[in-house]
C-alpha cells in the first residue's frame, strides 16, 4: 500500500482550475520531488494532503486513511505528516524547545520531560542542540529551517512534505538544508518535496513529478526524467533551470 | 475675579470617591472589553456565516451610535431584561453605576474587536499553517499560537484605546452616574464653584492622560517581537 | 417584557399641543446636522494647519502644532464641553454678556461648535501629518528642485497627495464628529439624542424613542460613508499607491 496516494484530484479556486485530475503515488521510503514552474498547482497539491488546503474532487490516501473521509480526525492525521514550510513558520513567541514541545504536549499528549527529551535529541541530529534557549528572531533563515525540520519529525511522522524549503534562503546556507534532508532521505523516510534543487532530487530523490498549469505532466523515475524526459515543457523547463 | 480653590482641597475626599470609580469602571470595562472583543473578533474572522453575520452586525452598530445614545438605551434595557429573567414585578433597580458597567463592557467590546481582528488578520497565514500541520486545533492554534503574538502585536493599540475609555467614562454624567466629572460637577453646582472644579477637572486629566500615552510610546519601542 | 409598546407614538402630539413627536425628532437631527456641520468646517480648516505645520523644519511651529494636538486629545470631550460653556465666558466678559442676553440655544450651539471643531482639529491635524510623513522625501525635493517655494510645495504637490490617502481616516473623524455632537446635550442643546430621552421622558416610549434616534444616526454615518467614498473616487489619481489598493 502507497504511503500517499493521489487519485484524480481536482481542485478550484471560484471558477479557477488550481488542479486538474492529479494522479499519483509516494511509497513508503521513497523520495519524490515535485517541480515545475510557479503556478503549476505544486504548493498547492502539497497542502492537499494534510488539508491544508482542501479539494473538491477525487480521492487523497495517506497511510490507509483517506484525508477527505467523514470520520478522519485531522489533527490526528496532520500529526503523523511532518511539514516544513519555504517561511520556516516557527512561533516567534516562544523559544527553539517550546517550538518543539508545543504540539507533542497538546496533540500527542506527551509529558514535557518526555518532549523536551525528545526535543533535545532531535536538536542534536540537525545541529541546533547550541542554541535551544533560543528564540527564533535570534537565528539565521538556515537554522530556523534546520529548528522546523526538527519541529516536524518531533512527532514521529510516517512521512514528510517540504514546501519550497530553501527557495526563501541566502545561498550560503542552502546547503546545511540541504544536507539534514539528504541524511533524512538516506534513513528511509517517506518525502515529498516541492523544490527547485535539482541537485537535491539528482543525488536521493527516486521520482521527479513536473507539474504545469496544476497537471501533472510528467511522472518518472529519476533517471529517466533528468535523461530524457518525454514532454516539451518538462524538456524546456529543465533546460532553464539546469543552466546556472 | 476672584476665584476660590480652596474648594478643590475641601471637597477632595468627595472628588476622589468619584475618581475611585472612574477607573474602576475603566478597569473592568477594558477587561471585559477585551475578552468579549476577542470572542467578537474570532466570531467574525470564523467561516461559520450566522456567527460572523451576527458579531458584525453588533460591532458595526455599536460603532454608528453614539456613546451617549448607548448609555441610554442600557440605563432603560437593563432593569427591564432583568425583570423577565427573573420574573420580577417590577424592574430592578440597578443603579447608573452598575449599568454603567455593563454598557461600558459591551461598547468597547466593540472597538477592541476591531483592534484584535487587525492583530489577528496581519499574523502571516503560514503560522496557521504550520500550526495546523502540526496536529494542533482550531481552539489550540488560537490559544498557543495565534491570540499570544496578536495580543502582543497590538499591545501600543489597546493601551491607547484604554486611555480613550478613561475618558470616556466621564459620560456617565449623562445618567447622573459619580464619576470624577460627575462629583467635580456636583460640588460645583452645590457651591456654584464651576471655574475653579471644571479647571481641576481638566488640568488632572490632562496630566493623567499625557502622561499615559508618554509611557505608551515609550512600551511601544520596547516589546516588538522580532520576526 | 412588561412594557407598553407603542410605534404610533410618533404620531402624537405634545402636551402643549400643536406639534406632532416626530416633528421634535426632527428638530434635534436638524441641530444635530447643523452643529456637524459647522464643526466640521472649523476641523478641516484648523486641522489642515495645524497638521500641516508640524511637517515643517521650524521648530516653534512645531511645539505649538504638538502642544494644540495633545492639549485637545487628553482632556475628555465632555469636559471640554463645560470648559467652553461655564468656563471660558468667565474669562471673557463680553462673551459673557452676549451669552446671557440672548436664547441660550445660540450660546449653546456656539460652545458646542467651537468645542467639537476643535477637539476634531486635533485628531485631523495629526490624519494630516500622518499622511504628509508617508510620501516620499523625493517628492518634496523634486518640488524644490524645480525652485517652488516651501508654500508652492505644500499647495500644489504635498497636500494633494496628503488628502487623497487620508480620505479613510477623514471619513472615520467625520462620523466620530457626527456622533460626538450628542454630546452638547449636556449643555441643553437640543440634539437628535436630547429630543430622543426627552420623548422617553415624556411617553415612556423610550424604546420607540431610541429606536428612531439609533435607525437615523445609522443612516447618517452610511450616507457619510457613502459621500467619502465616492470623494474618494472622484480624486483617485491612477497607480497612486494608497488609493483604491486592497
Amino acid at each position: 500500500m502507497p504511503m500517499i496516494e493521489f487519485n484524480n484530484v481536482s481542485k478550484w479556486y471560484g471558477h479557477f482550475q488550481v488542479l486538474k485530475d492529479c494522479t499519483t503515488k509516494v511509497e513508503k521510503g521513497e523520495v519524490v520531488v515535485v517541480c515545475g514552474p510557479s503556478g503549476s498547482g505544486k504548493s498547492t497539491l502539497i497542502k492537499c494532503v494534510n488539508a491544508l488546503e482542501p479539494f473538491q474532487q477525487g480521492e487523497i490516501v495517506v497511510n490507509g486513511q483517506a484525508v477527505n473521509a467523514a470520520t478522519t480526525q485531522l489533527p490526528q492525521l496532520r500529526a503523523k505528516i511532518g511539514m516544513v514550510f519555504q517561511h520556516f513558520e516557527l512561533f516567534p513567541h516562544m523559544n527553539v524547545t517550546e517550538n518543539l514541545n508545543l504540539a507533542q504536549m497538546k496533540v500527542l499528549g506527551r509529558s514535557l520531560d518526555e518532549a523536551t527529551t525528545k526535543s533535545q535529541g532531535l536538536l542534536k541530529r540537525v545541529g541546533m542542540i547550541d542554541h535551544a534557549q533560543k528564540f527564533p528572531g535570534q537565528l539565521s533563515g538556515g537554522q530556523q529551517q534546520r529548528i522546523a525540520i526538527a519541529r516536524g519529525l518531533a512527532m514521529d511522522p510516517v512521512a514528510m512534505l517540504f514546501d519550497e524549503p530553501t527557495s526563501a534562503l541566502d545561498p550560503e546556507m542552502i546547503n546545511e538544508v540541504l544536507d539534514v534532508m539528504v541524511e533524512l532521505a538516506q534513513e528511509g523516510m517517506t518525502m515529498m518535496c516541492v523544490t527547485h534543487e535539482m541537485g537535491f532530487a539528482r543525488k536521493v530523490a527516486h521520482r521527479v513529478i513536473f507539474m504545469d498549469r496544476g497537471e501533472i505532466v510528467e511522472d518518472a523515475p529519476k533517471a529517466d526524467f533528468f535523461g530524457t524526459p518525454r514532454s516539451e515543457r518538462a524538456q524546456q523547463f529543465l533546460s532553464k533551470i539546469l543552466h546556472h | 475675579m476672584g476665584f476660590d480653590f480652596s474648594i478643590i482641597t475641601n471637597a477632595l475626599p468627595y472628588l476622589w470617591k468619584g475618581f475611585l470609580y472612574t477607573v474602576e469602571l475603566t478597569a473592568i470595562a477594558s477587561v471585559g472589553g477585551l475578552l468579549f472583543g476577542t470572542l467578537l473578533a474570532l466570531a467574525r474572522l470564523s467561516s461559520i456565516y450566522p456567527l460572523q453575520m451576527a458579531a458584525s452586525a453588533y460591532v458595526n452598530l455599536m460603532r454608528s451610535i453614539p456613546l451617549v445614545l448607548v448609555i441610554f438605551w442600557f440605563f432603560f434595557l437593563v432593569p427591564l431584561i432583568l425583570q423577565s429573567v427573573t420574573g420580577a414585578e417590577r424592574p430592578p433597580q440597578v443603579g447608573a453605576e452598575r449599568t454603567a458597567i455593563i454598557t461600558f463592557i459591551m461598547f468597547e467590546a466593540a472597538y477592541f474587536c476591531e483592534i484584535m481582528r487587525a492583530g489577528i488578520q496581519s499574523i502571516p497565514r503560514g503560522q496557521i499553517w504550520s500550526a495546523y500541520a502540526l496536529g494542533l486545533n482550531y481552539g489550540q492554534t488560537m490559544r498557543l499560537v495565534i491570540l499570544p503574538q496578536a495580543f502582543r502585536n497590538m499591545i501600543p493599540v489597546l493601551l491607547t484605546q484604554t486611555i480613550i475609555l478613561f475618558q470616556d467614562t466621564s459620560l456617565v454624567y449623562v445618567i447622573s452616574a459619580t464619576d470624577f466629572v460627575g462629583a467635580a460637577a456636583k460640588v460645583a453646582q452645590r457651591d456654584s464653584k464651576l471655574v475653579e472644579m471644571y479647571l481641576f477637572v481638566a488640568v488632572v486629566y490632562f496630566v493623567l492622560c499625557f502622561s499615559l500615552s508618554y509611557a505608551v510610546k515609550h512600551l511601544q519601542r520596547k516589546i516588538a517581537i522580532i520576526r | 417584557m412588561n412594557y407598553n409598546w407603542n410605534w404610533g407614538v410618533f404620531f402624537q402630539e405634545t402636551p402643549e399641543g400643536g406639534t406632532f413627536y416626530w416633528e421634535i425628532l426632527v428638530s434635534g437631527l436638524g441641530w444635530t446636522l447643523a452643529v456637524s456641520v459647522a464643526a466640521w468646517l472649523i476641523a478641516m480648516i484648523a486641522g489642515s494647519v495645524i497638521g500641516t505645520i508640524r511637517t515643517t523644519e521650524n521648530r516653534w511651529l512645531n511645539i505649538l502644532g504638538h502642544s494644540w494636538v495633545e492639549l485637545f486629545r487628553n482632556i475628555p470631550l465632555l469636559v471640554q464641553m463645560f470648559l467652553w460653556y461655564f468656563v471660558i465666558p468667565e474669562f471673557v466678559p463680553p462673551l459673557k454678556r452676549w451669552m446671557v442676553s440672548t436664547d441660550p440655544i445660540y450660546a449653546q450651539f456656539i460652545s458646542a461648535v467651537f468645542c467639537l471643531g476643535l477637539f476634531t482639529s486635533a485628531r485631523i491635524a495629526e490624519q494630516v501629518r500622518a499622511g504628509i510623513q508617508s510620501l516620499p522625501r523625493g517628492q518634496r525635493l523634486a518640488s524644490m528642485a524645480l525652485g517652488l517655494t516651501p508654500v508652492q510645495t505644500y499647495r500644489h504637490v504635498l497636500l494633494p497627495e496628503a488628502f487623497r490617502i487620508i480620505i479613510p481616516p477623514l471619513t472615520s473623524e467625520t462620523m466620530n464628529l457626527i456622533k460626538n455632537s450628542s454630546i452638547a446635550l449636556t449643555i441643553g442643546l437640543a440634539e437628535l439624542t436630547f429630543r430622543a430621552r426627552e420623548l422617553g421622558e415624556y411617553t415612556f416610549n423610550f424604546f420607540e424613542a431610541f429606536t428612531a434616534a439609533t435607525i437615523v444616526y445609522i443612516i447618517i454615518s452610511m450616507s457619510a460613508n457613502r459621500v467619502m467614498a465616492k470623494v474618494e473616487k472622484k480624486v483617485a489619481v491612477p497607480g497612486l499607491i494608497a488609493v483604491g489598493g486592497k
